[in-house]
């Protein structure tokens, strides 16, 4: 017995005939549902993690020297040579007081020293940032996960990434400078941080952290600082804080440079998207494979039941459940392929996902996993397509003609 | 007085082919009335079968008027046409052409659905196999699974599902032994006595014997 589509049953049965050459044609639309899928997943859970990370800091804003053009739009502390020997690229005590009258009534402030500089534990070596900061910010500010806070001009705090890769603990000496090129000291660590990631205010995973005495006793440039931090109280003051520091100190001149995070989120999430676009439009490439292969399957198709079209059309079905038979069969593989394609790339795709991301903390959230029914639709939708020139040869055939074939 | 229920006027059919047309048909005029059962005879490429397909709808004439129950079908679309075939013609063709992906019950009951859009629950498919000899156990098996004879039966029964006006038999017995082929015409000739309106193309003059009437066609045109 036969349902009343009588049509769509001959097309199941037709993809059933021919099972294998139906199933190789799918596994094209499999693997490109995953691809696109998996890359898409990617793609958003990166910006979703980075979107996440850098929301934390909503409320920071960092001031930094102006330095003509870009001003450094990731302008994170520590680039090479920036320290405080220039009086150019630094922020001088009487900016910084004029800074934190303005920030007053809105938040706190707080300076920062930093410099990029030759490290030597042991026998290793190596580069990591330094930063100078008042004690008791470090206190406020950072975590020590194990160990103290620095007391004295020779204790310092250093971040996770780089305790692990120099195998620092609590009490190892650190020779910090190159003994061929200015002055070197050599600090201990009394305690390592907790881990932060990536940050615009700080970045002290890969950093050491000690007080502004043991920075300046290092690399001099007392009263002037590479950056000043400022957090605002209420998030809704951010940009009335941003146009006061800039009216009062770029009145004249572009002196200074503040930013916040947005903008570094902005330029971070179109960087992300731009690259997994392009990721998926490769992938996609695969998705056109397998739509070849479909056009392939279903021309054999109708080229093998020609006689039986000539059969069905001889006793009375029409041109167009002739064509509806051709689709509902290549949708058929489309479908079959995207559904098992979907499976596949929740299971692939959050593997992808741990790997490249780390955390597949937001593998479920809607901006997600929105791509499997993304690339559901485009796998199914190239199938159905494909298969509308030979649906639609099929449905011109000459009953006559079509008898006569063997 | 009988009503035709096939009339072709001057009806011509031109193949145009590179090497010059081939004219398949040169004005043919006959008329069929209702329950007669005829048969074309003819020698191969005598145009017969050209024949049997205009007034099956499966092909138009070139020029001329082909009549089926009063209508005439030259104003007919293909939509219309192809609605005739499943409606008002039977057509059993000399190689059985059954459906091979479909059994031999869902053979019969395909232009059944076609026509009213659902499964047959009255039991005319099963009806119609007793009536040529397919008992429950064949009507299971698809088409390849049976012999010729069995085959050209479930060919009758599906011809026959949606009560058509006409059957056309296009050389029914040709693939058939002759034991084989005298059940098959017991079976047209019952059809015939029940009313049945039969055009039977054949060259066998004895499978012609079941005929009232006989049509020869030579050279396109009626002898």
């Amino acid at each position: 017995m036969i349902g009343n589509d009588i049509i769509f049953a001959l097309s199941i049965r037709s993809v059933r005939l021919h099972f294998l050459r139906s199933v190789l044609a799918a596994l094209g639309i499999v693997i490109g549902v995953v691809a696109i899928a998996s890359i898409g997943m990617m793609g958003a859970n990166m910006t979703l993690s980075v979107t996440e990370e850098l929301s934390d800091m909503a409320n920071k804003l960092t001031v930094t020297a102006y330095r003509g053009g870009g001003g450094g739009m990731m302008g994170g502390p520590g680039g090479g040579g920036n320290g405080g020997s220039s009086d150019d690229d630094a922020i001088t005590e009487k900016e910084f007081k004029t800074i934190q009258r303005i920030v007053a009534k809105y938040g706190t402030t707080y300076t920062v020293m930093s410099e990029s500089d030759r490290i030597e534990v042991g026998s290793k070596e190596g580069r990591a940032t330094i930063y100078g900061l008042d004690a008791e910010i470090i206190r406020g500010i950072l975590t020590v996960e194990t160990g103290e806070y620095p007391k004295s001009t020779t204790s310092v705090v250093v971040g996770p990434t780089l305790a692990e890769r120099l195998d620092l603990k609590i009490g190892s000496k650190i020779d910090i400078g190159d003994p061929d090129d200015g002055s070197t000291a050599t600090v201990r660590v009394v305690g390592i941080l907790e881990e932060r990631g990536m940050s615009m205010d700080l970045s002290t995973d890969m950093a050491i952290v000690g007080t502004q005495k043991l920075f300046t006793g290092i690399y001099g440039g007392e009263s002037e600082y590479d950056q000043v931090n400022v957090v605002v109280n209420d998030l809704n003051d951010i940009d009335a804080v941003t146009e006061a520091i800039e009216d009062e100190l770029n009145r004249k001149e572009d002196t200074v440079t503040v930013q916040d995070s947005s903008r570094m989120m902005e330029s971070i999430t179109s960087t992300v998207s731009t690259m997994t676009t392009f990721v998926m439009a490769i992938a996609g490439i695969s998705l056109l494979v397998a739509a070849v292969s479909i056009f392939n399957v279903m021309m054999m198709s109708v080229n093998e039941r020609v006689r039986e079209i000539g059969i069905l059309r001889s006793i009375g079905t029409q041109r167009t459940e002739i064509l509806r038979m051709f689709i509902y069969e290549a949708g058929i593989l489309g479908l079959v392929g995207a559904v098992i394609g979907a499976i596949a790339s929740i299971v692939i795709g959050y593997i992808v996902v741990l790997g490249m991301v780390g955390t597949a903390e937001y593998f479920f959230a809607p901006g997600s996993v929105v791509y499997v029914p993304m690339a559901m639709a485009v796998g199914a939708a190239i199938c159905i397509i494909t298969g509308v020139y030979p649906a639609w040869r099929a449905s011109n055939l000459d009953p006559i003609e079509a008898l006569r074939a063997e | 007085m009988i009503s035709p229920v096939i009339e072709l006027d001057d009806v011509k059919k031109v193949y145009p082919l590179p090497s010059g047309d081939v004219k398949a048909l040169r004005g043919i005029s006959l008329r069929i009335d209702e329950g007669e059962f005829v048969a074309i005879m003819g020698p191969s490429g005598s145009g017969k079968s050209t024949l049997l397909n205009q007034i099956g709808c499966l092909d138009r004439p070139t020029s001329g008027d082909l009549f089926l129950a009063g209508k005439n079908t030259r104003e007919m679309d293909d939509r219309e046409l192809t609605s005739l075939r499943l409606t008002s013609i039977g057509y059993i063709f000399q190689k059985f052409n059954l459906i091979p992906l479909l059994s031999a019950y869902e053979n019969v009951e395909y232009p059944y659905i076609m026509k009213h859009r659902k499964n047959d629950d009255t039991g005319r498919v099963r009806d119609l196999l007793a009536q040529v000899g397919i008992d429950e156990n064949l009507s299971a098996h698809k088409p390849s699974e049976l012999s010729g004879g069995q085959q050209q039966r479930i060919a009758i029964a599906r011809a026959l599902v949606n009560d058509p006006a006409i059957l056309l038999c296009d050389e029914p017995t040709g693939n058939l032994d002759s034991q084989t082929s005298l059940q098959i015409m017991e079976i047209l000739a019952g059809l015939h006595g029940r009313g049945r309106t039969i055009v039977m193309v054949t060259h066998n003059p004895e499978t012609a014997g079941y005929a009232d009437r006989t049509i020869t066609i030579r050279d396109g045109m009626v002898a």
